[in-house]
């Protein structure tokens, strides 16, 4: 097995026994990164000298046991969204707007990766500013599928996702507003953390929609993602929004198997809309719960249907206001610079709140989703978890979507209402269909992470899909 | 234009909106210091201030308390759940695009101030924002300095209830009084850490069989701005009230705009035309969650707060027996009542009555920094002791100073009786701790 294919807690394991250096493990990802970023276009920005002197750094601090017990990644190369910021390198929010913006700070998440001891590897595509679900609104090009180069990733953590899947690095970061870690997550065969709302600091990571926006992270299995939580969950000072709730070890409760747990299936979204083999993959997964000794009951969020129009007010709302900030006063380049999208969504956003209009949309649409947290809350009062597909399609062909946005946001309506509700969930691989990756989301109470972890961490020790790898 | 008395057709109404800067440390959402004035350009700022890409606010809890302070000050009922918004404009002083501000949930509703002829001026609401940085023009290129963007400031608006400037210098001198008593804001106009903002305009009054009809708010609405002074805000107001006037007489409407004080030309000029209200598109502000207050968080708050000047000056009057008009003077400033205080606390060991002490404080002009009030006291019982000592040398003085400054006296013989004070300085240059009062009957008692 080459090195850059490990994982997190396996490039821990051959660091700690001085199987390999983390110079050597960097090594490995920026040759898989040189081999095969021209043709995924995963990163807009890799940082092979910064990496190389980390990794050096990373491997005089390794001779002393108690840095490698205190610094849970030191040494692993990681990729980040190139929506956070990073001191002294480019953060572009894959928009031509930002295309030469070199941040002088670290967001919080950066700096803890950092203090872990992770190797910086360079920053991933994605769709401009995370608008998108295909990865493609990037202005730095589209992101390929590593299952196929003519698919779509998904977005808008594309390059995060492909990096990972394609063994660029050992795991990504990513933000999902409206799934764009999950969505992205499945079309890959990965593993993708949507945390819950305030879980993790979004100091310093360029806002899409403050009251969505949440920082997450891509990994090879269920253990890596729990691990690298432990990492970067916490309540900040910087963020007023974070949850002042103490971090547990997320590892904990990986080994206690899912018997007797109630796994809810929400019946709202595994309706005829959904693609049928699509539906026929998910309901092998159900079986499979069922096999590990869950009782499966079925479950109703009837407000499901509007949580779609309802993400669509108040995710531009906030983008408008956002993005007001690039003016073209600082940042060398002016608003002619966004792409189609983000003035798609800045002219409804700026609709939305304008007085007249704001009661009829904003106001309703946060009624909507006071009914969706009802919704949820219902609903775990009587399951532990939902399980659900992530995507009504399959991964879909570049270009396919992209001039019909409806269709395009249409493609989050099974994500967006965690979202809306703050709630956790965990995309993780349930098979193929063709050749391409199809996934489901574990979405749990607020703060449930563990819990999430412990009932993926039994399905993907059952199935072992992750394990198969693109032919690049 | 004329000066000529007003034409009784037409009562002004005008409401205030005042700005005030907080003096905490830090600024509003940022922990970078808020002391700006006169520090060189962009030192103090930090990624949330300059309003960095993924930088977010963290509201600052002691200027929320002040701003609750204020509001307590003022009469106003706290809100017990309240949010911050976000107004959205763009202009270079703002670097996100938008300020952080509150909209329809403000910490602090409906108040009052009390004005010395027993009229209540309505506080509509106080509420918390930042400040913007600020703009420099220099001939065809305009510079920023952040330093001031996230000042902590207090907005405080009154009801449309001033009927004259005198009205509104008054609200103003007791808002800055009391600001300045919760030792929350220098509220110095000079240095724009008091800001204000008069709208004025005019209604017209009817006689009708003898009934006097008042027409509900005009349809018009004129902001003042560029005011950096009390007495400027009265003749901006008094300007603007004949400058309506005029018009209306010629049965014109002013138009709805916003103008600006020009001191050189002593006129108020147009800056911008309202054509219709500006839309901010305010909605909550999502980095920020929502602020509860508990009754007893307001509670305790309140029990922080000093003595207010009204209360003062009614204990001031009650306790010491003091005049209104000595009392209303030693409150003006909380310092001078804090020495008075103190000076009757000491001088009651000596016998020296806080009537006597009120009189030196208020005639004297003490320097209160450099003369603390014990030895104030002790001023006042040696001049005790030495006045019926030598009460012939003073006389055997004035007699001498009267000889020597003929001309002075046949000054004050043809009516130029300022020249006393004169006098009154060279007699003291022999009594340096007299009281001037003392000499003053003396030298009187001489020239009559």
């Amino acid at each position: 097995m080459k090195l850059n294919e490990l994982t997190i807690k396996e490039a821990k394991g051959g660091l700690k026994s001085k199987k390999f250096s983390s110079v050597e493990l960097t090594k490995a990802c920026l040759e898989q990164i040189k081999k095969h970023n021209k043709d995924l276009n995963a990163f807009i920005t890799v940082t092979e000298k910064e990496a190389l002197d980390s990794a050096r750094k990373a491997d005089d601090l390794a001779s002393q046991d108690q840095v490698l017990e205190a610094k849970s990644l030191l040494g692993i190369p990681i990729a980040l969204k190139d929506l956070f910021s990073t001191k002294g390198i480019k953060t572009t929010a894959a928009s031509n707007v930002l295309k030469d913006y070199i941040p002088q700070y670290d967001a919080a998440v950066v700096k803890k990766i950092k203090d872990a001891g992770a190797i910086i590897i360079g920053k991933t595509n994605c769709d401009a500013w995370a608008h998108g679900s295909s990865g493609e609104n990037s202005d730095f090009g589209p992101t390929k599928n590593p299952w196929d180069k003519e698919y779509v990733p998904g977005g808008s953590s594309s390059g995060s996702a492909v990096s990972v899947a394609s063994d660029m690095c050992i795991a990504s970061t990513g933000t999902d507003t409206g799934g764009s870690i999950r969505l992205p997550a499945s079309f890959n065969n990965v593993v993708g953390l949507k945390p819950t709302y305030g879980r993790v600091s979004r100091y310093g990571i360029i806002a899409m929609a403050s009251s969505l926006d949440s920082i997450g992270h891509f990994t090879k299995t269920v253990e890596d993602s729990a691990l690298f939580f432990n990492v970067t969950a916490g309540q900040d000072k910087m963020d007023a929004t974070t949850l002042p709730n103490p971090v547990e070890d997320f590892t904990k409760d990986l080994n206690k198997g899912i018997k007797g747990l109630k796994i809810g299936i929400p019946k709202e979204f595994v309706t005829s809309d959904l693609d049928n083999e699509a539906k026929e993959k998910f309901e092998e997964t159900v079986k499979t719960f069922a096999n590990l000794g869950a009782e499966i009951i079925e479950i109703s969020l009837p407000y499901t249907e509007y949580g779609i129009a309802a993400y669509y007010i108040i995710q531009p709302s906030e983008v408008s206001s956002n993005l007001a900030r690039y003016d073209g006063i600082r940042y060398g380049n002016d608003r002619s610079y966004f792409g189609d999208e983000a003035k798609r969504r800045i002219m409804l956003g700026t609709f939305t709140l304008s007085s007249g209009y704001y009661d009829a949309y904003y106001k309703k649409a946060m009624a909507v989703r006071t009914l969706i947290i009802k919704d949820f809350n219902d609903a775990f009062q009587k399951v532990d978890a939902l399980i659900s597909p992530v995507c009504p399609t399959l991964p879909w062909k570049l270009g396919e979507k992209i001039n019909d946005p409806i269709k395009m946001y249409m493609s989050d309506v099974l994500t967006v209402t965690a979202n809306l509700a703050g709630i956790p969930g965990l995309s993780l691989p349930i098979g193929f269909i063709d050749g391409l990756p199809v996934g489901m989301q574990i979405l749990g109470p607020q703060l449930s992470e563990v819990k999430l972890f412990q009932i993926g961490y039994a399905y993907e020790q059952a199935t072992q899909w992750r394990k198969q790898k693109p032919a690049l | 234009m004329n000066n000529e008395p007003l034409t009784i057709n037409y009562e002004p109404v005008i409401g205030l909106e005042v700005h005030v800067e907080l003096k905490t440390k830090s600024k509003m959402f940022c922990s970078c210091s808020a002391d700006y004035f006169g520090q060189k350009p962009n030192t103090h700022t930090c990624p949330v201030c300059l309003g960095s890409p993924g930088a977010l606010p963290v509201p600052n809890g002691k200027a929320i308390d002040w701003c609750v302070m204020i509001g307590l000050a003022l009469n106003c009922k706290i809100a017990n759940f309240s949010k911050f918004d976000r107004k959205n404009y763009f202009y270079p002083d703002l670097p996100k695009g938008y300020q952080i501000s509150q909209y329809d949930q403000p910490f602090c509703l409906k108040g009052f101030i009390t004005l010395s002829n027993g009229k209540k001026i309505g506080i509509t609401r106080v509420h918390m924002e930042e400040d913007t940085a600020k703009l420099t023009h220099q001939g065809e290129n305009s510079l920023i300095d952040f330093n001031r963007s996230g000042v902590p400031l207090v907005e405080i608006v009154t009801e449309p209830d001033f009927e004259n400037a005198k009205e509104v210098i008054e609200y103003l001198k007791k808002l800055q009084q009391i600001v300045r008593y919760l030792d929350v804001s220098d509220a110095d106009m000079e240095k724009g850490n008091m800001r204000l903002e008069p709208n004025i305009s005019l209604r017209e009054i009817t006689m009708n069989n003898e009934l006097l009809t008042i027409n509900n708010l005009p349809k018009y609405k004129v902001e003042v701005k560029n005011i950096n002074s009390f007495r400027f805000a009265e003749k901006a107001i008094e300007y603007e009230i004949r400058r309506q006037t005029e018009i209306l007489s010629e049965n014109k409407t002013p138009v709805q705009e916003t103008r600006g004080w020009d001191e050189d030309k002593q006129k108020t000029v147009s800056q911008r035309i309202k054509e219709e209200a500006n839309d901010y598109r305010y909605f909550p502000e999502p980095d920020i969650p929502p602020i509860r207050f508990t009754q007893n968080q307001i509670r305790q708050l309140a029990d922080q707060m000093p003595e207010l000047p009204d209360a003062k000056l009614a204990r001031l009057i009650k306790e010491y027996n003091l005049s209104k008009y000595d009392a209303e003077i030693l409150t003006r400033e909380k310092e001078m009542t804090d020495y008075f205080e103190e000076a009757v606390k000491v001088g009651k060991t000596f016998k020296i009555n806080p009537k006597q002490i009120a009189n030196t404080v208020i005639n004297k002009k003490i320097d209160m920094n450099n003369i603390l009030p014990a030895e104030l006291v002790k001023n006042i019982v040696n001049f005790k002791k030495t006045d019926d000592i030598d009460e012939n040398k003073l006389q055997e003085i004035t007699d001498k100073v009267i000889k020597e400054n003929q001309k002075a006296i046949n000054d004050y013989k043809s009516g130029k009786v300022q020249v006393i004070g004169f006098l009154i300085g060279k007699v003291k240059q022999h009594f340096p701790t007299a009281d001037s009062n003392q000499i003053k009957t003396a030298l009187e008692k001489k020239l009559k």
